[in-house]
């Protein structure tokens, strides 16, 4: 840049640039970074080819998307450790596919990126309270496996307002996380009981909890499971009622991304090996013992016979090891959720009067 | 006008030499660079393009703007226009949007003059003013925004409930419901009483232009106040009077667990513009005193030998060279104030952001929800750009 002929030059000379050296560091720069995008859009397509199971395999860790904080589902304990349900099904996962409930690493995902995060490949599968519906399944690229709770969305208000039933909440406040379905079955129910509510929309499910506790809404709105998390967790719970009325169908379901039918299969199966655990009789302390029961589903079940674990691309021991890890359905229901006050309800086996329900493992 | 924001340095050019063709040339070597970045950042964008439509196919993930006209079915507590939770999302988008400019808008106004007010005090001869306004601005300028949006709605939370509201005035209640006020039932007769007073604004100020202009010849000053009393509050009376002079106030009475009736200001919307207005105020009081500042001293003086009362000073003097300073950074925290009310998905207020968000939520569709809010702040930041860099060059120093 002799003689200052281009202005410019002149004014970059004081951050001791030229602008020639800044354009040309850029340029390179380009045309560097353009390999290594085109390959990283390889690497991106690589999924779509083979299996995950593969994947997670040759990686030697399974990534879950759990809730941020949600009490019974996923939340960590005081050592850092995810405690809850959601959390023993992404152990249960990794110990079907790795042998090992450690093999995990949780990654807590809010309301609002939960899908992108299955979608871009940054978890394999997601077990976080996420209700199945039918434009979810089509729209997001994903597939929901099984029913693993079935749920219902509920109302909270405090004692002191009087409510017994949610059909008195005309006129209120009703606090309500966004991003769910929770918020437009709010906006079906009232429509179709012609109530009127004033709704205060906020993201952050402390900053929702602390507006309902303050007095900011009348009532507080999410899945029954939620509420009862949220009411014992209060400082005084018995000034809080949950009212009788459930007004939706929440069916929350594991999803993994679509195209990969051997994936799906296993998360789906996983499940199945709870419920079939529970229903056999199979729990954490026996299951060594039940190895030699000699009923064939359990002998099936358990890997002992049959080979169900190989058309699963799977150990044949997979659901044993599984059932060693983190009990039957019932155990990992009864350690999580019952504490919380919440009741097995449809979530009882079906033997039991609820929904909870195996096919056969033959 | 878009000359005088440019450096005039600039708009000297070298004398012009021929152009050659070789690598020797400075203009040659400039255009050649030119052509490889442009072509290296349009080949980013497209590959970009191309590898996000080929991955959202690969996963059958919807795409396409064609979600804005399904029945949206979200609730949305404040809105401007007529809103209910069967309109299209398109329409909640644009009561998001409506949201956004209403806490922005108001805001500006109410963090300029606010900012302007203690850039002012810092600068006065009265020692606990001064020290005052300098303990404001370095309180609140080291705290994060989003810590005092929080902090103002606790606080805001923290008041009565609805049943034991606060009455200070009849009609007037304040509770962790929001401020109630009484509010006119909206008549036609008000909308055309607005349109007058419009029209007022309007002939208030050619009729001043018309006096500078007769001023500037005969050197008589005219009073402009008649004028204006007349255009701004006698005509849109007169419109409302022959109408029909309909008056009737919507008190608010709480009925059940709530208020009905009456105007209502609520905690997130409050809590909100409390906290930009303050937290921006603290840098616009910096900006003010800095422009003050930059007057040479000898202006004062001047100004004052010339006899003109300290008022007078800082009107005619002072401040329209400050402003020359003071309009370029103020354009900055203008653009920082509107971005900063995104924050607003953290103490519920449904803005652009909020809305958007719950929108991609429903549908999936994530690309295109951040496409919308990425455009709506794109539009409004260039629309505040452009009025201030015109307000700017308008008061630019003329050079003949």
């Amino acid at each position: 840049m002799q003689g200052g002929a281009e202005r410019e030059t002149d004014l970059m000379q004081p951050f001791g640039l030229s602008l020639t050296r800044a354009l040309t560091t850029a340029a390179i720069g380009f045309t560097l970074a353009l390999p290594l995008a085109a390959q990283a859009q390889q690497q991106a397509q690589a999924p779509a080819a083979g299996s995950f199971v593969e994947t997670i395999r040759n990686r030697g860790t399974l990534v879950c998307a759990v809730n941020t904080g949600l009490a019974g589902f996923a939340q960590p304990d005081s050592q850092g450790v995810w405690r809850g349900f959601d959390a023993d099904y992404c152990r249960a996962y990794a110990v079907a596919i790795l042998g090992d409930p450690n093999k995990v690493r949780f990654v807590p995902t809010t309301a609002q990126n939960r899908f992108t995060a299955l979608q871009s490949g940054e978890v394999d599968v997601m077990a976080r309270n996420t209700t199945w519906t039918l434009s979810r399944d089509t729209s997001l690229g994903l597939n929901f496996a099984a029913v693993n709770f079935y749920d219902g969305q509920g109302f909270m208000v405090k004692q002191s307002l009087g409510v017994k039933s949610a059909k008195e909440l005309d006129g209120a406040t009703i606090c309500v996380q966004p991003g769910t379905t929770t918020e437009q079955n709010l906006t079906d129910w009232a429509r179709s009981n012609n109530i009127r509510f004033t709704p205060v929309v906020i993201e952050r499910v402390e900053e929702v909890v602390g507006a309902y506790a303050s007095g900011r809404c009348d009532a507080y709105t999410t899945d029954v499971s939620g509420l009862a998390a949220t009411r014992s967790a209060q400082p005084n719970p018995e000034e809080h009622v949950i009212l009788p009325e459930v007004i939706s169908k929440e069916p929350l379901a594991p999803a993994v991304r679509q195209g990969d039918p051997r994936f799906e299969d296993v998360v789906r199966w996983v499940h199945f090996a709870l419920v079939s655990a529970e229903e056999l009789g199979i729990t954490q302390a026996n299951v060594g013992q039940m190895m030699n029961d000699p009923r064939p589903e359990v002998q099936r079940l358990l890997g002992r016979n049959g080979d169900l674990g190989k058309m699963l691309g799977l150990d044949d021991a997979w659901a044993a090891n599984v059932i060693k890890a983190i009990g039957n359905y019932g155990e990992v229901f009864q350690r999580n959720l019952t504490p919380l006050g919440i009741q097995r309800g449809p979530n009882a086996l079906w033997t039991k009067g609820g929904l909870q329900y195996s096919p056969p493992f033959r | 006008m878009s000359q005088s924001t440019t450096d005039p340095r600039l708009l000297r050019a070298p004398p012009k030499r021929p152009l050659r063709l070789s690598w020797s040339d400075e203009r040659v070597r400039g255009i050649v660079w030119q052509i490889l970045v442009v072509g290296v950042v349009g080949a980013i964008f497209w590959w970009l393009w191309g590898n996000t439509v080929h991955n959202l196919e690969v996963r059958r993930i919807a795409t396409g703007f064609g979600f804005l006209w399904r029945e949206a079915g979200l609730p949305i507590a404040e809105s401007v226009i007529p809103y209910s939770p069967t309109d299209t999302y398109f329409r909640a988008l644009l009561v998001g949007v409506l949201n956004t400019l209403k806490v922005s808008v108001v805001g500006i106004i109410l963090a300029t003059i606010l900012g302007t007010l203690i850039g002012i005090a810092r600068l006065s001869r009265n020692w606990l003013l001064a020290k005052l306004a300098g303990v404001y601005v370095e309180v609140i300028r080291d705290l994060p925004l989003l810590l005092q949006l929080l902090f103002w709605y606790a606080i805001l939370q923290g008041l009565p409930g609805p049943r034991q509201a606060l009455n200070p005035v009849g009609g007037v209640y304040l509770s962790n419901r929001g401020l109630l006020l009484p509010w006119l039932d909206w008549q036609p007769a008000f909308t055309w009483a607005a349109v007058a007073f419009l029209a007022g604004l309007v002939g208030t100020w050619l009729y001043r232009r018309h006096a500078r202009a007769k001023q500037m010849q005969d050197g008589q000053p005219r009073r402009i106040w008649p004028v204006g009393l007349l255009l701004l509050v006698g005509v849109p009376v007169a419109v409302w009077a022959a109408l029909g002079a309909p008056w009737t106030v919507d008190w608010p009475v709480l009925r059940g667990f709530n208020f009905r009736g009456g105007l209502l200001i609520s905690p997130e919307y409050f809590a909100l513009l409390l906290g930009l207005v303050l937290y921006t105020a603290g840098f616009i009081a910096e900006i003010v005193r800095a422009g003050i500042l930059a007057v040479p001293h000898g202006q004062w003086e001047a100004a004052q030998a010339l006899g003109l009362r300290p008022r007078s000073v800082l009107r005619l003097i002072v401040l329209p060279q400050a402003l020359r300073v003071i309009v370029p950074p103020m354009t900055s925290q203008y653009l920082n104030l509107t971005k900063n009310s995104s924050l607003a998905v953290a103490i519920g207020f449904q803005d652009i952001v909020s809305i958007a968000n719950t929108t991609l939520n429903q549908t999936g569709q994530a690309i295109e929800g951040i496409a919308i809010i990425m455009l709506v702040y794109l539009t409004i930041s260039l629309s505040i750009s452009l009025f201030m860099n015109w307000y700017n060059a308008r008061i630019a120093l003329v050079e003949r």
